[in-house]
């Protein structure tokens, strides 16, 4: 079978399309590509979907942890310590269960215990957790004179945050916000190996290396496929960032433009 | 374990719980919670070990071994850690298992990959096929650490490395001057000095460490996460006398309250030794207790 066909088979397998049975035996290394790659699919929409909706829940957790009324602060600083201080493994376990239970008694938490949208959740409240705590360290680290031209110019209230202090915490923020979006890719592999079933054997890419590995018994073949993507991946994700962070530094002067510094890949 | 637990079928909801709580599973269920702690305790110090020869190695001025130093550093970091987690416990079975059937039979002709089999001799089995049921849990467990210590060396040396060039250098000239070696210099002004610019990194890693001993479920350890599952499915009253629906939400919620409290207990530990160590250094902080203390 020529490596095309096989793309053809298992290009887009995780998603359910194409050839049903997994390859069992005589494995190449065009299907263990193909079908790891495959499996990148659902890695990316995992990672690209919690971090765009994260990021405005981060925002508002951000302000509220910094907010001088009690009543907004202590919820978001809760929410932030608990989904930091418990690791996502634990986190995706709970979501799984607490979603099957909801089940039994309401008929609306269905999909939820599915992994296309249970695990989103929680992948979106972990990151929104981990961004809100970055965002709320920027919001503090504002400097001062920035603020009060903002108040000379007489800008106060919403239009203060939304043209001032806003957009400066979030040029103080991305660096380390880039370093959360790399973190958060990689977390998306916990997904099918804590109680979110795959589904037809639709799984992501460590899914189907795993496979690999247990059934060839070699695992020098599939996780370094795996790392190879991943490394792949978060390439593109340094590249993308850094555009939106040159855009957020256009207005600075070039040497005093923040490098983002990567200090990449700790587990949460 | 309480005299009235004979026929639980019979009691109310508070003594039931009691009896529930306390039968032989979830006395193993408790274990594991010590065989978490276990593993943090030979883990952190392991890791710190390796951490420590890694930098040591990355720092090395002959630029093979700062090479390797830097290669381990630079390997473990910007892939997913738990597909390094899957891949070194078999990557390490496999390894020492190789190496034994190097050793003890050299005789043997065949090759060792076969198709989708990895066949070694019978006494090159890693632990021996006869041997007892601890032999084989301890040997999972001590992969499991040793795995644990190759990735979190890598960030402790990471750590580490950035602390050894935080060292203000006019402190490694003064020793110079003072005509101390190089080995001197850094075992005893450097060595010395680093640990409180290692500190911050080393209570977050401290932190991650303890987030990530979930993953030992995922290295065939029965650990908490695994009694969790097993303990928390639905029981029918066939095969137990505490019948009970699936409760496996409850005990997951038990274990997210385990690791916040020991998150909290670590934080306001670390906090204090970053506070004991920043006394009398030339930093921000050392400044700020004198100022205080003045």
């Amino acid at each position: 079978m020529s490596c095309l066909q096989t793309i053809q088979d298992y290009g887009l397998r995780s998603l359910g399309i194409g050839e049903r049975l997994l390859p069992r035996e005589g494995f190449t290394l065009c299907e263990q590509f193909t079908l790891i790659g495959s499996g990148m699919i659902w890695n990316i929409y995992f990672g690209v979907i919690a971090l765009l909706t994260g990021f405005f829940f981060a925002t508002a957790l951000g302000v509220g942890k910094a907010s001088a009324n009690p009543w907004f602060r202590k919820p978001a600083a809760w929410f932030i310590f608990i989904f930091r201080g418990s690791p996502l493994f634990i986190q995706f376990f709970f979501g799984y269960f607490l979603f099957q239970t909801l089940k039994s008694e309401y008929a609306f938490f269905a999909p939820f215990t599915a992994a296309w949208l249970g695990a989103l959740i929680v992948l979106f409240l972990n990151t929104a957790a981990y961004s809100g705590e970055i965002f709320y360290g920027a919001l503090q680290s504002i400097p001062k004179g920035d603020v009060e031209a903002a108040d000379a110019y007489g800008l106060s209230g919403w239009s203060r945050f939304r043209r001032v202090i806003w957009p400066t915490s979030l040029r103080l923020a991305w660096p380390a916000y880039t370093n959360e979006a790399i973190f958060l890719f990689h977390a998306t592999t916990l997904v099918f190996f804590s109680g979110f079933p795959a589904w037809q054997q639709r799984g992501d890419a460590l899914y189907y290396a795993s496979y690999f590995a247990d059934k060839t018994f070699n695992p020098f073949v599939p996780y370094p496929i795996l790392a190879g993507y991943f490394i792949l991946l978060t390439l593109c994700i340094i590249g993308v960032f850094g555009l939106i962070n040159s855009r957020l530094n256009r207005h600075l002067p070039r040497a005093q433009r923040r490098k983002i510094r990567l200090r990449p890949n700790l587990i949460r | 374990m309480f005299s009235f637990c004979t026929d639980p079928s019979l009691l109310n909801d508070w003594f039931w719980t009691a009896c529930y709580l306390t039968t032989g599973v979830h006395m193993s269920f408790y274990l594991s919670f010590l065989k978490v702690l276990l593993l943090l305790a030979v883990t952190a110090p392991v890791a710190l070990a390796f951490g420590f020869g890694g930098a040591m190695l990355a720092r090395a001025r002959f630029a093979p071994l700062s090479w390797v130093g830097k290669g381990y550093i630079a390997l473990v970091r910007g892939v997913p850690d738990i597909a390094f987690f899957l891949f070194f416990v078999i990557a390490l079975d496999q390894g020492i298992e190789y190496l034994r059937h190097k050793v003890l039979c050299s005789d043997w002709d065949m090759p060792i990959r076969q198709g989708n089999d990895f066949v070694v001799c019978q006494a090159a089995k890693m632990p021996l096929g006869n041997a007892a049921q601890w032999v084989h849990e301890t040997y999972g467990f001590a992969l499991a650490v040793f795995t644990f210590a190759i990735v979190f060396g890598a960030f402790a040396a990471n750590v580490l490395f950035g602390a050894m060039r935080a060292v203000p250098h006019p402190q490694l000239e003064t020793a110079a001057a003072y005509g101390m070696s190089h080995r001197q210099t850094f075992w005893r002004v450097l060595v010395p000095q680093m640990w409180v610019y290692a500190l911050p990194g080393l209570s977050n890693l401290w932190m991650v460490l303890i987030k990530a001993t979930p993953l030992l479920f995922l290295l065939g350890v029965e650990d908490i996460v695994y009694w969790a599952r097993e303990l928390g499915g639905t029981k029918t009253a066939r095969f137990t006398d505490y019948p009970h629906p699936d409760y496996r939400m409850w005990y997951f919620l038990a274990l997210l309250v385990f690791y916040l409290i020991f998150t909290r207990i670590s934080e306001v530990a670390l906090d204090r030794l970053m506070k004991r160590l920043t006394r009398g250094q030339a930093t921000t902080g050392g400044e700020a207790q004198r100022r205080a203390g003045a």
